[in-house]
Order: structure tokens, then C-alpha cells, then sequence
């Protein structure tokens, strides 16, 4: 039972983690119909840029508060990444827009690699340990020979995570922004003839995901105490597969897939073997997309003939 | 004029401002690791500027030409005319490009020697006809059926592991090996086929990814069966139909009177993989003239119209699947004779991603179009290699290789953004009413999709 808390816990962060990652390829997804496979670099990236400014922060400005500090990391990677990404979407992205449905990704694969190869080139292709901060750990159990903990850092994530989903939720369901982006969603064309700037909407489609994703960057940076360039894809992977799994287009499917897929990951680890986590991962993704091929909350797209 | 140039300038500077914030944290620093001091960062300020200084002359430069190429365009305007290959000169084309590939090799050893040829008929040769293997093997599940597959590569690795495993462990020799390493891969493909068969576009791409993946985590960590990360190592050689490529009496240069060389065994696995190629192309263009082949493409176009006509897409799907799978593996297996060792990093996301990038800028369908695309990445990719050269002006610490593949990405982007149709963009239908009418991809290209 305990260890059940305990990896309840812990794939519960993880799956924040995730779902925060699934939510900026759902959204491009929804709005342009692409898969954007450099997002996962993109949010290694992150974790780069969110390394180097807590270390300039604290080693060269000397900047002694932890809160501060991370407040300011958050804040400087999310505009940082955004940045980044509204460059990319404009390079590689923007005019494949009306091409046919494979280049847009093979462009991002392209784009997957070389931003895990630019990453790698200007900061060495090592892992790098962070230095550890906010090791507070609480005790949630006594005395059964095992105590379930929960990190001050978990707490963090989860809320830092449940924020996040809630200015999302706010943007896209009550500003102008979010209203552009359902319309394009729903049908690019008319939305563009009834004033809707869609490249604009899709570039802060873009800078979103890429904010989120940043998020997340920071949050796991702080969380494993690693990052290493090559981290991205695995990570990127997962994220898409809980985006598919929530049904791809969906924002609460996103989150809930990314929890499931955290939950899934961390429980067979504790059970079975962690060697082979990433196998039970996709291989829950198989096993819904047989049952339900649109994903858990994926709207059942009518075909013409 | 003047307003003008002060935009140019404005959009220059744009540039130069939006480079310095991308640049601004992660070149401007470099976290290095110290055993003493743990991580420290190391400014490289002068490399930020010469970046921001070098965006903003492109930018510059790049508006003046855009301008200029306007007032020229103005002038004269092109008429876009399709350009059209007649049948004839394709197979005129065909059989001079076959006999350009025959007389490589040969072309090679008598120019460069035996020794500086190897580079050329083994680096360049023989990787890119791999490619061009594998392309032609996923073009029948990508550019014909239509089916994303996006775990490509995790055939190759069954084939590679086959013939590692069957030749180290029980001895079979490599003839034998050769078409069950494919059937083995086929039943793989059939595996995977079954799952994925209700599935469509990118959820069919991300669980073949997912595929591939799991493939390639059970490689690493089947260590019994595997030997894991390490790999397998001292796989048996090729032979010439049983005759070894060796020194002694009973080697292939003594049975055939030649003067031993090392290079008869490089040259003989170069026109194994072509023969092999070549058959994969010939099943290929004999299976679009077939019912089967022909389904293939109806499916591609439209599943639903497909299932309506009575067509049996089950069949369809999996047969794309089990005969992609099947070339796929029988490259492997060339692919673990050639290389005497296999481990599981040489079957990453990246290669299937390469196979892939092949079939598409070779614009899907077209079996020329691979050809010039495996060519054009592959060789691109390997000449990237003989960076190393630099090295000696660069000093230690400049590594090659990785912006080599900085590169490749970056010529991914670059090539999809020039033809995002790929190179040859004839996808015709092999069977047709009166004239062949323009499919999918045209389509697009002209702004009626």
C-alpha cells in the first residue's frame, strides 16, 4: 500500500510533466493539423536555457532567494522558448502550410534534429547535473517500515502544472486569442474570411505550446536534476503519445494522458522493470488505440467521400 | 527609395535584435562541468555578436536580392510549364543510370586502385544502395499504400539481428539466412500490421514509432538473447555463393586466378546490394501492374471509396506492410554481412527518419526520385564526414561530426521548404480512364486542394 502511494505520488508529477509537453502538440495539431516532432527538443532546449539562467542568476548575479530565482528562471525560459519556437514555426513550418501533409513533418524531424544537435554543439553532449535546490521532503506515513514522502519539489510541479492549465484554460476559452484559435481549429478558410489573422493565431499557437513546454522544462530540470541534449525525443515521444491517447486536438485529453501515461510508466517501473518502462508506455497506447482509435476524447472525424 | 531602404534596414535590424534573444542565453554561456566546482558558466560574448552581426548582413543582403529579383521578375514573367518525362526516355534514362551503377565499382578500382577506391565503392556505394533498398521498401508502404510508418527501421533491425543471430549462434550461412531473415521481418510486419489496421495518418505514425522504439528497447535489454548495448560482434563474412573472400588456396582470388585484394569482397557486396535493389524495384513495378498493387493505390487515395468498391483493405494493408517488412529485413541482413556487427544505435528514430525523408523528397511514388534523394542525403551526409579535414585548422576540441548532423537537420528544413513535393513529383496512377488524372499531391500544387 505504501509503495503504491508513494509511486501514486511520483507518476502523478510525472504525469504533470507530460501532460504540460502534450498540450503544445495537441494545440498545433488542432489548429494546423501538423505533428510538430521537434517539440520535444523544443522543451529540451528549455531545460538548457532554464539551466543557464538559474546559474547566472545564482552564481554570477548572485541572487540568493530560491523563490526568486525561480520565479525569474520560469518567467525568462517561457519567453525565451516562445521565442525560439515563433522563429521555428516561421522558418520551418509557415510555408509548408498549405503543402501536403508529409512535409510539414518531415521539416520538423528535420528541425528535431538539428536542435538536438545545436544544443549538443553549443553546450557539450553530456548530461549535466543541476545543482540541487528545495530538497524539503515531507513524511506522509510513519513507522510501516516504509514512509511515503512527497517532495516539496512534487508539490511544486503539480502546482505549478494546475496554474498553467488554468491560464490555458482562461486564454482559450475567454480572450479573443483562444476564440481565433477554435475558429481555425474549426475550419481555417472561413475563419481567414471572417478577419481571423490566421497566421498570427497560428504563430501564438506556437509561442503557447512552446511556453508550456518551457514550463515543463523547468519544472524537470529541477525535478531530476539532469539534462542532457538528448533527452528530448524520449520525452517528446511519451508527451505525443499522451497526446494521442487523449485523443489528439483535445487539451483535457492532453492532461489526462499525460497523467496516465506518467502513472503507467512509474507503476511498472516499481513492479515490473524499469528497463522496460518506455515498452509498457506504448504499449498502452496500442492497446486504447485499438479499442478506441480517436483516443479518449478525440471527436470522431466524419469523412466525406 | 528612401523609406524603402530604411525598412530594408528596420527588418535587418529586426533580425539581428530576434537573433540575439535566441542566442542570448544558450551561446552566450556555456555550463561547463568541473569536478571541483560542479557546474560553471563560461561566456562566449564575441561568438553572440559575430552571430547577431553575421543575421543582420544576411538579412541586409537577402532584402536587396529579393528586391533586385523583383524588379527583374517584373520584367519578364516565366511561364510555368510541367515538365514531363515521355516514357521512352525514362527507359532510356533507367538503363544508363543501371549501367552507370554496374560500371561504378570497376570505374572506381581502375582509377583510384584498390586502396583508394574503397572509400568510394564501401562509404558512398554501398550505404547509399542500402538506402536506396530501404527507400524503395518503405515507398511501398508510405509512397504506395499510403500508410505512415514512421518505425521503419525497426525491420531493418530484425533482419540485421536475424542473420547476427542465426549465423553466430547456430552457423547457418549467409544464402540461407538471406530470405528468412525477410520472412522473419514480413511476420513482424504482419504483427504490426494487425493492431494498426483501424488506425489512420498520424496515430498509424506514432504507434509505428512506437514500434520501432519498443523493438529497439527490447534489442538493449534482451542482453540473453542480444547481448544488449555491446551488440554482436564477429559475424560470420560474406562469401562468394560459399568460396570466402580470403588469402588461402581455397579463397575466391585463388579459385578464379586473380591476385588476392582486399577490396573483391567490397566490390562483390556492391553488386549484391544493387542486384538486390534492382530486384526490389522489379517486385515493386511488377506488384503496381497486379490487383494487389493496384489496391494499394486506391487505398492510398481513399480508404472509404475502397472498402465501398469491395476492395479488401485488411489484405491490402497487411501484404503492404508484411512485403515493406520482408525488403526491409533482407537489407538488414546485408546490412549485419557488411558491417560484421550490429548493436542496437545503429537502429535509432533517426534512420527510420532518414528512410522516410528519402521516400518524401524523393516525392512518394517515385522510384527515380528515391534514387536521386538517397544520393543527394546519404551521400550528402557522408561527405559531410570529410569535415574532419577542417579539424586540422580548427584545433581538438572541434568535433565534425555533430555539425554534421546539425546539417543534415538543417538540410532537411531547407529541402522542404525548396520541394516540399520532393524532387521527381510524378505520383501518376498506373491504371487510369482514358488520361491520368492528377492526384493528391498536384492537386495541392495547384491550390485546388
Amino acid at each position: 500500500m505504501e509503495i503504491f502511494l508513494q509511486q501514486l505520488i511520483n507518476g502523478l508529477t510525472l504525469g504533470a510533466i507530460y501532460g504540460l509537453i502534450a498540450i503544445g502538440y495537441t494545440m498545433v495539431f488542432g489548429v494546423i493539423g501538423m505533428v510538430n516532432f521537434a517539440h520535444g527538443d523544443v522543451f529540451m532546449l528549455s531545460t538548457f536555457i532554464a539551466l543557464i539562467i538559474f546559474l547566472l542568476l545564482t552564481q554570477l548575479l548572485g541572487l540568493d532567494s530560491i523563490s526568486v530565482d525561480l520565479i525569474i528562471v520560469l518567467a525568462a525560459a517561457m519567453a525565451i522558448t516562445g521565442l525560439w519556437n515563433f522563429m521555428i514555426e516561421r522558418i520551418a513550418y509557415r510555408r509548408l502550410r498549405s503543402s501536403f501533409r508529409l512535409a510539414p513533418l518531415i521539416s520538423s524531424i528535420g528541425m528535431s534534429i538539428f536542435l538536438s544537435n545545436f544544443v549538443a554543439l553549443a553546450q557539450g553532449p553530456r548530461n549535466k547535473a543541476v545543482p540541487s535546490v528545495l530538497d524539503d521532503v515531507f513524511k506522509l506515513t510513519r513507522g510501516h517500515g516504509y514512509d511515503v514522502t512527497l517532495s516539496l519539489k512534487q508539490i511544486l510541479i503539480v502546482a505549478a502544472a494546475v496554474l498553467l492549465l488554468y491560464a490555458l484554460w482562461y486564454v482559450v476559452e475567454k480572450t479573443p486569442l483562444g476564440r481565433a484559435q477554435r475558429a481555425c481549429e474549426q475550419d481555417q478558410g472561413m475563419a481567414a474570411l471572417l478577419g481571423v489573422d490566421v497566421d498570427r493565431t497560428v504563430s501564438a499557437t506556437f509561442v503557447i505550446g512552446a511556453m508550456l513546454a518551457a514550463a515543463a522544462g523547468v519544472l524537470y530540470m529541477l525535478y531530476y536534476g539532469v539534462v542532457n541534449p538528448n533527452d528530448g525525443f524520449i520525452v517528446g515521444v511519451k508527451a505525443f503519445t499522451a497526446a494521442v491517447l487523449g485523443g489528439i486536438g483535445s487539451l483535457p485529453g492532453a492532461v489526462l494522458g499525460g497523467l496516465l501515461i506518467g502513472l503507467v510508466e512509474t507503476f511498472w517501473a516499481a513492479y515490473f522493470s524499469s528497463d522496460y518502462k518506455d515498452v509498457a508506455a506504448f504499449s498502452v497506447l496500442a492497446i486504447t488505440l485499438i479499442f478506441l482509435p480517436r483516443g479518449l476524447f478525440g471527436r470522431a472525424e466524419v469523412e466525406k467521400v | 527609395m528612401g523609406s524603402k531602404r530604411l525598412n530594408i534596414l528596420k527588418s535587418a535590424g529586426l533580425a539581428a535584435l530576434i537573433m540575439s534573444g535566441l542566442a542570448f542565453p544558450i551561446v552566450a554561456y556555456h555550463a561547463d562541468m568541473d569536478l571541483t566546482r560542479g557546474l560553471f558558466l563560461e561566456s562566449r560574448w564575441p561568438l553572440v555578436f559575430a552571430l547577431i552581426a553575421g543575421t543582420f548582413v544576411l538579412s541586409l543582403l537577402s532584402s536587396f536580392l529579393r528586391a533586385w529579383r523583383r524588379s527583374k521578375q517584373a520584367a519578364t514573367v516565366p511561364a510555368k510549364t510541367a515538365r514531363t518525362v515521355s516514357k521512352r526516355a525514362l527507359r532510356l534514362i533507367s538503363f544508363a543510370g543501371i549501367g552507370a551503377l554496374m560500371a561504378f565499382p570497376l570505374a572506381c578500382v581502375f582509377t583510384l586502385g584498390p586502396a583508394g577506391s574503397l572509400k568510394w565503392i564501401d562509404n558512398y556505394g554501398i550505404q547509399i544502395l542500402i538506402y536506396v533498398m530501404l527507400g524503395w521498401g518503405l515507398n511501398i508502404v508510405v509512397g504506395l499504400a499510403g500508410l505512415l510508418d514512421l518505425g521503419y527501421v525497426a525491420f531493418y533491425a530484425v533482419g540485421a539481428y536475424g542473420y547476427a543471430l542465426l549465423s553466430t549462434d547456430l552457423g547457418w550461412p549467409f544464402w540461407i539466412c538471406l530470405p528468412i531473415c525477410g520472412l522473419i521481418a514480413a511476420v513482424f510486419g504482419i504483427a504490426l500490421g494487425f493492431p494498426v489496421l483501424r488506425l489512420r495518418g498520424d496515430y498509424l505514425a506514432i504507434v509505428t514509432l512506437a514500434f520501432g522504439e519498443i523493438i529497439r528497447v527490447v534489442a538493449l535489454n534482451w542482453t540473453a538473447l542480444t547481448n544488449g548495448d555491446a551488440g554482436i560482434s564477429r559475424i560470420p563474412r560474406i562469401t562468394f555463393f560459399g568460396i570466402p573472400f580470403s588469402k588461402g588456396e581455397d579463397g575466391f582470388a585463388a579459385h578464379f586466378g586473380l591476385p588476392f585484394l582486399p577490396i573483391e569482397r567490397t566490390v562483390f557486396l556492391y553488386y549484391l546490394i544493387l542486384a538486390l535493389a534492382l530486384l526490389t524495384n522489379f517486385i515493386t513495378m511488377r506488384l503496381r501492374h497486379l490487383p494487389l498493387g493496384r489496391a494499394w493505390e486506391a487505398l492510398r487515395e481513399d480508404e472509404i471509396a475502397c472498402r465501398a468498391l469491395g476492395i479488401d483493405t485488411v489484405a491490402a494493408k497487411l501484404s503492404a506492410f508484411a512485403i515493406g517488412a520482408f525488403i526491409a529485413g533482407i537489407a538488414g541482413a546485408f546490412f549485419s554481412v557488411r558491417q560484421g556487427f550490429v548493436s542496437p544505435s545503429s537502429f535509432g528514430f533517426i534512420e527510420s527518419a532518414t528512410i522516410l525523408s528519402i521516400v518524401v523528397l524523393g516525392g512518394a511514388g517515385s522510384q527515380w526520385g528515391i534514387v536521386l534523394a538517397a544520393i543527394l542525403i546519404i551521400g550528402g551526409s557522408e561527405f559531410l564526414r570529410e569535415l574532419d579535414v577542417l579539424q586540422e585548422y580548427f584545433g581538438y576540441t572541434f568535433d565534425p561530426t555533430q555539425y554534421r548532423m546539425l546539417l543534415v537537420g538543417l538540410g532537411m528544413v531547407a529541402m522542404m521548404n525548396w520541394r516540399p513535393r520532393g524532387l521527381v513529383a510524378a505520383r501518376q496512377p498506373s491504371l487510369f480512364l482514358k488520361r491520368p488524372k492528377p492526384v493528391a499531391t498536384e492537386l495541392i500544387a495547384e491550390g485546388r486542394g
